[in-house]
C-alpha cells in the first residue's frame, strides 16, 4: 500500500500572532510545527504502512525552513519527503492544491492523507482541492480508516453526527482529532530521518510556471481580532442583581 | 565556534520537550507528593529511545552524542528533576562503564537490555562512611572458585529497589587502597542483595534512593567489569561523565523555574500593573536567565569535548558546579517572585527549589568539584 500525506507547517499553537511595520504576519522568531491535524494524517499513514507492509511519502508546498516538519514525519516513520518550493511568498489554496496534485501525481498512490484543515488559515480546502484535480474521492473529517480489499471504510463526521462511509480506493482522506493518538519520533527514529530520501523541488521541477499555479485570491490586509473588553460585575443581593442583569441584557447588549 | 544545535539535536530537543510537557509535567506534582516513580513513563521512555541515547545501535542505543543525550536530560530536568536524574544516572553511572569497560559477552548480556530500556539501571558506590572519599569503601569482594562474595552497605543509591542491573564496587585487596577497588555487575534477585530501607529526601522525591545490602552474595566471576583494582579509575571516570548528566539535570531544573517566574511575572498584578513592571523583578529575570545561558554554554561544551575525544574532567566539574549552584540561586528567586504562593505546593516552583539542593550534592559535592578543577588548573 503506497501512502502518500499531505502536510503542513505552521506556526506553534503558542505562537504570539503579530502583525509587522509593512501589515503582514511576522513570521520572525516564532516557532514553527507540524500542522496538528496533519499529524493525524501521517500517524493513519503509518498505521497502514505497518499493516500492509506499506510506504509513506510526506508532500508539503513550502520555503526551506518547511523541511522541520518533514524531518519530523520522517523520524516518526515515514519514508521518503518531498518539498515543493513555490518560489512565492503568498499564496493561496488553489496555489498549494495545484502544486501537491502535481507533485504527488508524479507518484505512486493508494491512500492519500491530509489533516481536514491546517490551524493557521483553517481553510480546509486544499485536500478537497487536491482530489478534485486528481479525479479521486475525497471523505473529509474522519475519526476512524479501515482498509481492506482495495476499498476503505472511514467514519467521517457531519452535522450534528457521523457517517460511515465506503469508497473505492485510490482517495483522500482528511483527519480528525480523534483519529489517532500521534507517536513521538524515536530518537532511533530521528537518527535514521537524516539518511531517507528528501526531494527539494521547485515548480520548474514538476512543468510548472509560476504563472499557472499563481494565487487567485490576495490579502489585501491583515489586522489582528480587537481586544475583548473586560467582563462587567454586577454587584448586589442575588434577586437585585439578576434585576440589573436582565436589564443590561435588555438594554446594553440589546440580546433579549 | 559554531553556537547551533544540529538538525537531529533540534528535532531531539522539541520530542522530548512535547514528551515531557504532555506526559511528564502532569504527574510531576503527584509523583513528588507520593514519593513514588511512575513506571509507565519509564515504558514511554524506553519505547522512544530516550534509555540509551548515547549508545551504538549495535547495543539498542540511539547511537547519539552526549550534546544529545544532555540536552534530553535537560528537557526532562524542565519539568521533573527526577525524571531528568531518572535517565542520568541509568545512562551514566551504570549503562556507561558497563559499555567503556565491559567485555562483548558483558556488553551483549547487560548493556543492551538497559539500552533498550528493557531494564533499569544504577550504581553504588557511596556508603555511610565513603562519601565523597570514595577510596574508604568498605564493602569486600572476595573470589572464591568461580566466583565473587560481596559483604557490605551500599546508601543513597539513586534508581535502587527498581533498577534491575547494578555496578557496583568494592575493595578486592583492601591493604592496595585505592588500587585494590574492583567493579562489578550484580542483577536484583541475585541471593544475598536486599534492600534496605528507603530514604525519604528534601527533593526529587519522585526517584528512588535505597540502601543495597550484600550479606554473603554470589555473583559469577565473570561479572567482574575490567580487571581487578581498576575500580576506583573507572569510578572517576565514571563520575566525570556523569556530571555532564547532573549539570543538564540542573540546567533544566533552573530553566524550567525561570519560565514559570516570566510567566507569572507578566500576569500577577500588584499595585495596579504587572510585577514584572517593576524594574526589581526585571533585574531579578535577567540575572536569571543569564546565570542559565552561562550554564547552558559550559555543560553543551563539556558534552562537546566528550563527543570530540578530548579531555573533558575540568570542563564537566565546572559545568557541574556552575549549573548546580546556578540552579539553587534561580529556583530561590522563582519562589521569591511567585511570593506567597510559590512557598506552596500549587505552583511547581516549589518542589523545582527543593529538587535544585541536591545538585550541588550528588555525584560529588560542589566542594568537590572545586577540588577537581583545581587539581586540573594546578597540574
Amino acid at each position: 500500500m503506497k501512502i502518500v500525506v499531505c502536510m503542513k507547517q505552521t506556526f506553534d499553537t503558542e505562537a504570539k500572532i503579530a502583525v509587522d511595520a509593512n501589515g503582514k504576519i511576522n513570521k520572525q522568531g516564532v516557532s514553527l510545527i507540524m500542522n496538528p491535524y496533519d499529524e493525524f494524517a501521517v500517524e493513519e499513514a503509518l498505521r497502514i504502512k505497518e499493516k500492509t507492509a506499506g510506504e509513506v511519502t510526506v508532500v508539503t508546498v513550502a520555503g526551506p525552513e518547511g523541511q522541520d516538519a518533514l524531518r519530523q514525519a520522517l523520524a516518526m516513520g515515514a519514508d521518503k519527503a518531498v518539498l515543493v518550493d513555490p518560489g512565492m511568498d503568498e499564496i493561496d489554496e488553489f496555489t498549494t492544491a495545484s502544486i501537491l496534485a502535481k507533485a504527488i501525481s508524479e507518484i505512486e498512490y493508494d491512500v492519500l492523507l491530509g489533516g481536514f484543515r491546517a490551524i493557521d488559515d483553517g481553510s480546509a480546502q486544499v485536500a478537497g482541492r487536491v482530489a478534485e484535480i486528481l479525479g479521486i474521492p475525497v471523505v473529509n473529517v474522519i475519526t476512524k480508516l479501515e482498509i481492506a480489499d482495495g476499498k476503505a471504510v472511514a467514519n467521517s463526521e457531519i452535522e450534528g453526527g457521523s457517517q460511515t462511509v465506503e469508497v473505492a480506493l485510490p482517495a483522500m482522506f482528511t483527519a480528525q482529532k480523534g483519529l489517532n493518538e500521534p507517536r513521538y519520533p524515536s530518537m532511533k527514529g530521528i537518527m535514521q530521518a537524516k539518511k531517507k530520501p528528501m526531494d527539494k523541488k521547485v515548480l520548474g521541477d514538476l512543468g510548472l510556471d509560476a504563472g499557472q499555479v499563481a494565487p487567485k485570491v490576495k490579502a489585501i490586509s491583515y489586522f489582528l481580532p480587537s481586544a475583548r473588553a473586560a467582563g462587567k460585575i454586577i454587584p448586589g443581593e442575588p434577586a437585585d442583581a439578576a434585576r440589573d442583569l436582565v436589564k443590561a441584557l435588555r438594554e446594553e447588549a440589546k440580546v433579549i | 565556534m559554531i553556537f547551533k544545535l544540529s538538525e537531529e539535536q533540534e528535532l531531539l530537543k522539541k520530542t522530548v520537550r512535547d514528551f515531557a510537557e504532555s506526559e511528564i509535567a502532569p504527574k510531576a506534582a503527584e509523583m513528588d507528593e507520593k514519593e513514588e516513580y511512575d513506571m509507565t513513563l519509564w515504558s514511554k521512555m524506553a519505547e522512544m529511545g530516550l534509555t540509551g541515547i548515547p549508545y551504538p545501535d549495535d547495543y539498542d542505543g540511539a547511537g547519539m552524542d552526549n550534546l544529545s543525550y544532555a540536552i534530553a536530560v535537560e528537557e526532562l530536568s524542565r519539568v521533573c528533576a527526577s525524571s531528568g536524574v531518572f535517565v542520568s544516572a541509568h545512562t551514566s553511572l551504570c549503562a556507561w562503564p558497563i559499555y567503556a569497560f565491559g567485555t562483548e559477552d558483558q556488553k551483549q548480556k547487560f548493556l543492551k537490555p538497559l539500552s533498550s530500556g528493557d531494564k533499569l539501571g544504577a550504581m553504588g558506590l557511596t556508603e555511610p562512611s565513603a562519601g565523597s572519599d570514595a577510596s574508604s569503601l568498605k564493602t569486600m569482594a572476595v573470589k572464591e572458585g568461580n566466583e565473587y562474595v560481596l559483604n557490605g552497605t551500599k546508601i543513597f543509591i539513586t534508581n535502587g529497589y527498581h533498577a534491575e542491573i547494578y555496578v557496583i564496587f568494592a575493595t578486592t585487596d583492601r591493604s592496595k587502597g585505592t588500587r585494590g577497588i574492583s567493579a562489578f555487575i550484580v542483577e536484583k534477585d541475585t541471593p544475598g542483595f536486599t534492600f534496605g530501607k528507603k530514604e525519604h529526601k528534601l527533593g526529587i522525591r519522585a526517584s528512588s534512593t535505597y540502601e543495597l545490602v550484600f550479606e554473603n552474595c554470589r555473583i559469577p566471576a565473570e561479572n567482574l567489569l575490567g580487571q581487578e583494582g581498576q575500580g576506583f579509575k573507572m569510578v572517576m571516570m565514571t563520575l566525570d561523565g556523569g556530571r555532564i548528566g547532573i549539570a543538564a539535570q540542573a540546567l533544566g531544573i533552573a530553566q524550567g523555574a525561570y519560565e514559570q517566574a516570566l510567566g507569572y511575572s507578566k500576569i500577577r498584578e500588584q499595585f495596579g500593573k504587572p510585577i514584572s513592571a517593576n524594574q526589581g523583578l526585571q533585574w531579578m529575570l535577567a540575572d536569571m536567565s543569564t546565570q542559565i545561558e552561562a550554564a547552558r554554554l559550559l555543560v553543551y561544551k563539556a558534552a562537546y569535548l566528550k563527543d570530540n575525544k578530548q579531555p573533558f574532567s575540568k570542563e564537566a566539574a565546572m559545568a557541574k558546579l556552575f549549573a548546580s549552584e546556578t540552579a539553587m540561586a534561580v529556583t530561590t528567586k522563582a519562589v521569591q517572585v511567585f511570593g506567597g504562593y510559590g512557598y506552596t505546593r500549587e505552583y511547581p516552583v516549589e518542589r523545582m527549589m527543593r529538587d535544585a539542593k541536591i545538585t550541588e550534592i550528588y555525584e560529588g559535592t560542589s566542594e568537590v568539584q572545586r577540588i577537581v578543577i583545581a587539581a586540573n588548573i594546578l597540574k
